[in-house]
Formats: structure tokens, C-alpha cells, sequence
């Protein structure tokens, strides 16, 4: 039963990834990529990560909505109205995607991976095996504030710091356009008069 | 459900990502060709830690970080693109060829 919901996630997953490249409408793309999200998240979810799992979907459900307005706004073929040619390179770019793949479905089959754990691991039996703890999401909140603290603090470094060039980046007049270098410039130096005092 | 199966989705993820980043003009959609490439990696990962090394969380921290870095390059991402649209008008990597060896 699990295999047959693992099958079907797969092809699903790989097939909604195919058609976010596939479609003629970015918006369109965008919602593929969410099903591709959904898709892909149900296996982690088999495997017993019901805390990553669900982490993955909520997080792919936000962030595609969010996505569809940058979709609009940087929409290259609104409504399919303006027909045209959305890739470079196709040939060239399809050859080294299936060469990437072979290679690495290759390295895949080929490897000799640990099968005595492959076999004892069915879902549902890891705890019965003994080898994991409880609750795997408890495991990873001890992990992260214990030994792998530090994982965590780069993280929120990281995110921090994209969250002040994102700003940054996407300020379209800050107050050093405003108010000049030293911010001693009165008036400020605006486009259209405006505002109080003015 | 085995190892190999996990990994070849994992496989196929991120060569059809690739593929979309090789190929997409758009910046926005080179941005979904690297969201897929990732989530192969978050697959194999998680794959790992369940077939490989259930016993111990750091799989699972490894997913965390592929997360993590899913989200910090669709916000960067996105702010760039606004960046270079909002100075050039410019939202095909083409036309961002300052680079260009």
C-alpha cells in the first residue's frame, strides 16, 4: 500500500515538475510547482518526518501564493496572450538535464547501500526496531538545541541577513536618496512635491 | 518502497530543475527550476535518514538546512529580480549578461 502511494506520489511529483516547463501561462507554472511541492512532500511524510513533512507543504503553500503575484508582475505571456519563447538553449539544456539524471540514476542503482537497514526500516516498525528514538521530531528539537546548536544559529543568521538585503534590494528610494549622503539635505530630494509642509 | 526508489525521485527532481534552469529565460522561472533542484535534495536526504541512519536526527537536520536555503533563495531571489527590474527593466537572465565571461 505504501509503495503504491510512493509510486504515485513520484510520478506525480516528477510529472508536475515536468509541466511547470511545460505550461504556455507562468501562473499556471507556479501552481504545477505547488503540486509538485505537495507531491514530493507525501514520501517524507511515509517515512515517518511528519513534522518536515508538513513543514515542506505548509511552507510550499505560502510561498507559491506569494510566488503567483511575482508571477504577475514579471509575467512573460499574460494570459497567453502574447505568444512567445520562454527558454534558450532547449536542446542543449535537455541533453545535460537526461545526462545529469543517467549518471546519477547510475550511481543510484549501482551503489551497494546498506540493504540490512533498507529491509528493517518499514515505516511504521522504526520504533519497534528500536533504532530511532520515539518521535522523530522530538529527537530533531533536542538535536537542534543540544549538539547541532550551532546549524541553528547559522540558519537565523542567514535568515536575518536576508531579510536586510531583501529590504535593501528592494527599497526603491531610501533616505540617502532622500536626504543626501550625510542626511542633511532639506527639502528631501523627491520626485513629486508632496507631504506635509510642503 | 526501497532506498534506490527514494533516491532515483530525488534523481529526477533535480534534473528536471536543472533543466529548467539551463533553459528558462525568466528570471522568476530559473528561480522554480532551483525550488525543484532543492526539494530533490530534501528528498534524498530524508531517504538517508530513514534507510541510512534512522537512529540519529542529523539527516533530518540536513533537510532543515535545504529548507532553509530554499526559502533564503526565493526571498533573495525575488529581491534581485525587483533590483535589476526596478534599475534596467530587465526580467530575463539574458539581458543580465554584465557578467558574461
Amino acid at each position: 500500500m505504501q509503495t503504491v502511494i510512493f509510486l504515485i506520489c513520484a510520478v506525480g511529483a516528477v510529472a508536475a515538475g515536468i509541466a511547470v516547463f511545460r505550461v504556455d501561462s507562468m501562473a499556471r507554472a507556479t501552481l504545477a510547482l505547488l503540486a509538485s511541492f505537495i507531491f514530493a512532500a507525501a514520501p517524507i511524510l511515509l517515512l515517518g518526518l511528519s513534522y518536515l513533512g508538513m513543514l515542506v507543504i505548509l511552507m510550499m503553500v505560502m510561498e507559491m501564493m506569494i510566488m503567483a503575484v511575482f508571477m504577475v508582475m514579471y509575467m512573460m505571456n499574460p494570459a497567453g496572450l502574447m505568444p512567445m519563447k520562454m527558454v534558450h538553449n532547449n536542446k542543449m539544456s535537455l541533453v545535460i538535464a537526461v545526462a545529469v539524471f543517467v549518471l546519477l540514476a547510475a550511481g543510484v542503482l549501482f551503489t551497494p547501500w546498506p540493504s540490512g537497514t533498507a529491509e528493517a526500516a518499514v515505516p511504521g516498525s522504526t520504533t519497534a526496531a528500536g533504532r530511532s528514538a520515539a518521535d522523530p521530531t522530538l529527537a530533531l528539537g533536542l538535536d537542534l538545541m543540544g549538539p547541532h546548536m550551532l546549524v541553528m544559529i547559522v540558519i537565523g543568521l542567514a535568515l536575518f541577513a536576508t531579510m536586510v538585503a531583501v529590504v535593501v534590494l528592494s527599497t526603491h528610494r531610501g533616505r540617502y536618496d532622500r536626504f543626501g549622503d550625510d542626511l542633511q539635505r532639506r527639502p528631501a530630494d523627491d520626485p513629486v512635491r508632496g507631504g506635509l509642509g510642503k | 518502497m526501497t532506498l534506490q526508489l527514494f533516491l532515483l525521485l530525488a534523481a529526477a527532481l533535480f534534473a528536471v530543475g536543472l533543466y529548467g534552469l539551463l533553459s528558462q529565460q525568466s528570471i522568476v522561472m530559473i528561480l522554480m527550476g532551483l525550488e525543484l533542484a532543492i526539494n530533490g535534495i530534501i528528498v534524498a536526504a530524508a531517504a538517508f535518514w530513514f534507510f541510512a541512519a534512522s537512529g540519529r536526527p542529523d539527516g533530518q537536520v540536513l533537510v532543515l538546512v535545504a529548507i532553509s536555503a530554499m526559502a533564503i533563495e526565493m526571498a533573495m531571489g525575488f529581491a534581485i529580480t525587483t533590483a535589476i527590474f526596478r534599475a534596467r527593466d530587465v526580467d530575463m537572465a539574458d539581458s543580465a549578461s554584465d557578467l558574461a565571461g
